[in-house]
C-alpha cells in the first residue's frame, strides 16, 4: 500500500556511546511525552540504547555520549564524524572528559594492574578526552546528566534551521530567579554556582546542597584574560572565607568537569599548594 | 518627630493577629518574612506564628546568618535576599503565546488575575527601591501591564528599622531607618508594643477599623528614639556628594582592574538589587513549531548575552561589567533618574558570594591615584 502523499525527508537522528554511564542517553528516553514528538520530527535511525533496528549513515544529527578511553574509540568517533553532518556531544563525559579523567592526573598502568588479574588484555589510553580533542564538534550540551529540555530546545531549533543558542550565564541567576536562599553565603558550603554554567535549573541548590559544577564553566571555556568564569577569586573565597585547606579546594574543581581548561587550571594551582 | 497622616495607635505585639485578621477580611493574601533555609524569603502567611519570632540576622560581606535569640520580637530579621521586587517585577513570566495560523501568525496576550496582596515587613530601603521601581515600569505610555497589575493589589505594611545589620548603609542614602512615604502602615516595634501609623487612605481605613487606643507621646518618643539610635548605629555609610562626576572621572582608574579581579560576574548583586530592573525576553517553540511561548526572565549586565551587540558583546571582561553596573548604579543613573540607584540596603555586599563591598570600592575608586589618570566621560 501506498502512502495517500509524499512525505518530506525527515533529518535522521543517531545516538552513539563512548565511556560513559549511559545517564545522558536515559535522559532522550525520560523526555516521555516530548518522545513521541521527537519520533514525528526526526527519524530515529540508529539508537541502540532504544532500539535493535540500527539503520546505517549518513546521519544528519548525532548525539555523542561518553568521553574517548581506548583506542578503538579514538578510530570509531572519527568514523561517527564522516557520516554525520551535525555532531553534537551530550553530557560532561563526552564535552569535558567526564569524571573519568581524573585518571589525567593518575598512572593508568597501576589502576589495571590492581583491578584486573590479567591487565595485559586490557586496551585502555592513559587519558580520557572529551570528543573535541578528536573531531570537529558542532554543539555542545553539559551536564550530568544534560538537562532533557535543554536537548529538545537544541533539536527543536536545528529542526527548523536555527542555530541552536543555550544560556551560558551562572547558576545564580536561576537560583535567584527561583527565590532560593543562597547555600554559600547562608550556610557556607563550597557551592561552584557562581562559576558554574546554568541549564539544570539550579537543582542541587534548590534542595539546599552545593553545586558541584555538573554543567562546567559559565561562558564554556575560558577564552582569554579577565572573562568569566573568575575560578581564582572564588577558590580563594573557599580557602580564606569558607576555611577549606588546599586539597579541598583543588577536589571542588577537579570534578565531573575537572578536565575542561578553566577548572583544570585551578585544580593544578591548588594542587602545588597542597 | 511628628506623625504625617495624624492617625496612629497602640497594638500589643500579642495582638498583632488582630491586623493580619482584618487584612484577611478585606480579601487580601499576606506576606511576609519567614525563616526558610538559613534566611526568611517572602511567603503567605496565616499566623503571626509564621513570622520570624525571635529570630535576627547577622549579615556581613558573603555571609548571612541567622540566630534566635529567645525573644519575642517578631520583626528583628531586618531582611533577607528579595526585596519587594520580586512581589511586583515577577523574576519570571509569560507575556504571548503565539500560535502559527493559516496566514501568519496570532499572539494570545497572557492576562494576570489582579489579586489584593498585603505585604508586611517591608523596609525603608525596600520602599525606595519600590518607589524606583514604580517610575521605570508605570511611567507614562510605557506602563507594564504585569507589574501594574501586581502594584495596584499591593498593600505595603512597613516596618521601621530599630536595629541595623553591619551591611546597612541606608542613613547615608537618606532612604531609611524611618520609612517616610510608600506605605499604607508603618509599624514600629518597641519592646512588646507596636506604634501603628497610617500613610494611605487605604491604611486609615484598615487602622480605624482595629479601634486602637491612640499611642502615647511616650510610646511615639520612645519609637523614634530607636530609630535615630539605629540610624546613628550604622558603621557603613556612602559619601555621594561628588557623584555622578566622580565616578565619570574615574572610568580608566586602575582600581577596576583590582575589582574585576575579585567579581565573579555571576550576577548575584543585581538579583537581590531592589534596583536592578533589567530582563531579557525568550521564545521557547514546541517541537512542531505550531506554537512558542514569549516569556521574560530576569536579567543581569554581568551576563554575557547582555552587552552582546549585533555581532559584537561591547563588555566581554568582568572589568567593562562590573564597571558599567556600578557607573549606571550610582552615576548616569542620576542623570537618567534625576537620583541615585543605591538605596543603601547592603544586599549586594551580603549576597555577594565573594563580599565585594561597594562601599569600600566607591571611596577607592573616587580617589585619584596619580596625577596623570586619564579624565575620560562616559554617556550614561
Amino acid at each position: 500500500m501506498s502512502k495517500p502523499e509524499e512525505e518530506p525527508q525527515k533529518p535522521r537522528l543517531a545516538v552513539f556511546k563512548f565511556a560513559s554511564c549511559d545517564g545522558c542517553q536515559l535522559s532522550i528516553l525520560n523526555l516521555e511525552e516530548d518522545l513521541l514528538a521527537l519520533g514525528q520530527a526526526l527519524d530515529i535511525a540508529y539508537f541502540p540504547e532504544a532500539s535493535s533496528d540500527m539503520k546505517p549513515g549518513p546521519y544528519d544529527i548525532a548525539l555523542v555520549e561518553g568521553s574517548i578511553t581506548t583506542p578503538d574509540d579514538a578510530h570509531r568517533i572519527l568514523s561517527v564524524r564522516r557520516q554525520t553532518k551535525m555532531l553534537i556531544t551530550i553530557g560532561a563525559c563526552a564535552t569535558a572528559g567526564g569524571i573519568q579523567a581524573l585518571r589525567n592526573w593518575a598512572d593508568v598502568e597501576a589502576f589495571k594492574q590492581a583491578v584486573y588479574p590479567s591487565p595485559e588484555y586490557i586496551q585502555s589510553l592513559s587519558t580520557s578526552t572529551p570528543i573535541s580533542e578528536h573531531v570537529h564538534v558542532d554543539f555542545e550540551l553539559w551536564g550530568c546528566p544534560i538537562d532533557k529540555n535543554q536537548l529538545l530546545r537544541v533539536i527543536t531549533d536545528l529542526v527548523a534551521g536555527v542555530q541552536p543558542r543555550l544560556p551560558a550565564d551562572s547558576v545564580c541567576l536561576e537560583c535567584k530567579r527561583r527565590g532560593n536562599v543562597c547555600v554559600l553565603v547562608a550556610k557556607g558550603l563550597p557551592c561552584l554556582g557562581p562559576v558554574t554554567r546554568t541549564g539544570c535549573g539550579a537543582i542541587c541548590p534548590s534542595m539546599g546542597r552545593d553545586c558541584y559544577g555538573c554543567f562546567g564553566p559559565s561562558e564554556g571555556a575560558r577564552k582569554g584574560p579577565g572573562l568569566p568564569p573568575n575560578t581564582a577569586s572564588l577558590a580563594r573565597h573557599f580557602h580564606g572565607g569558607l576555611q577549606l585547606v588546599p586539597l579541598e579546594v583543588m577536589r571542588r574543581f577537579r570534578g565531573i568537569n575537572g578536565y575542561v581548561s578553566s577548572f583544570r587550571a585551578e585544580s593544578n594551582a591548588w594542587e602545588k599548594k597542597t | 518627630m511628628s506623625i504625617a497622616s495624624g492617625m496612629h495607635g497602640i497594638l500589643p505585639t500579642a495582638n498583632l493577629q488582630r491586623l493580619l485578621d482584618a487584612l484577611s477580611t478585606k480579601g487580601y493574601r499576606i506576606i511576609g518574612p519567614t525563616v526558610h533555609d538559613g534566611s526568611v524569603v517572602w511567603e503567605t502567611v496565616r499566623s503571626v506564628s509564621d513570622l520570624p519570632i525571635g529570630w535576627r540576622d547577622q549579615q556581613e560581606p558573603a555571609r548571612y546568618r541567622l540566630e534566635q535569640t529567645g525573644s519575642q520580637d517578631i520583626f528583628g530579621v531586618v531582611h533577607g535576599p528579595q526585596s519587594l521586587k520580586p512581589l511586583v517585577f515577577a523574576p519570571r513570566e509569560p507575556l504571548l503565546q503565539i500560535e502559527r495560523t493559516k496566514d501568519g501568525f496570532a499572539a494570545r496576550q497572557m492576562i494576570l488575575q489582579p489579586e489584593k496582596v498585603a505585604v508586611i515587613g517591608a523596609r525603608a530601603c525596600d520602599l525606595a527601591g519600590l518607589a524606583i521601581q514604580d517610575r521605570i515600569f508605570l511611567k507614562d505610555a510605557y506602563c507594564d501591564p504585569y507589574y501594574a497589575t501586581r502594584r495596584e493589589g499591593l498593600f505595603v505594611i512597613a516596618v521601621n528599622c530599630t536595629r541595623a545589620l553591619s551591611t546597612c548603609f541606608c542613613a547615608s542614602m537618606e532612604t531609611g531607618p524611618r520609612a517616610t512615604n510608600g506605605f499604607d502602615l508603618v509599624l514600629t516595634e518597641v519592646d512588646d508594643r507596636l506604634l501603628i501609623e497610617a500613610g494611605s487612605e487605604a491604611g486609615r481605613h484598615v487602622l480605624g477599623g482595629l479601634s486602637l487606643s491612640p499611642a502615647s507621646e511616650e510610646l511615639i518618643g520612645e519609637a523614634a528614639k530607636c530609630i535615630d539610635a539605629c540610624a546613628r548605629s550604622q558603621v557603613r555609610r556612602l559619601d555621594h556628594t561628588h557623584l555622578p562626576q566622580a565616578l565619570y572621572d574615574a572610568h580608566e582608574h586602575p582600581r577596576w582592574n583590582d575589582v574585576a579581579g575579585r567579581c565573579l560576574a555571576c550576577a548575584n548583586c543585581t538579583m537581590v538589587c531592589p534596583t536592578c530592573f533589567c530582563y531579557t525576553v525568550e521564545e521557547t517553540p514546541d517541537l512542531s513549531h505550531q506554537q512558542t511561548d514569549h516569556a521574560r526572565s530576569w536579567d543581569s549586565c554581568f551576563t554575557q548575552e547582555h552587552g552582546y551587540i549585533h555581532g559584537k558583546n561591547i563588555r566581554p571582561t568582568i572589568k567593562d561589567r562590573y564597571r558599567m553596573w556600578l557607573t549606571h548604579k550610582f552615576a548616569s543613573w542620576i542623570d537618567q533618574f534625576g537620583m541615585s540607584g543605591c538605596v543603601g540596603c547592603g544586599r549586594c555586599i551580603t549576597w555577594c558570594p565573594v563580599g565585594i563591598d561597594l562601599t569600600e570600592e566607591l571611596p577607592a575608586l573616587m580617589t585619584p591615584v596619580q596625577p596623570s589618570v586619564s579624565r575620560r566621560h562616559v554617556e550614561g
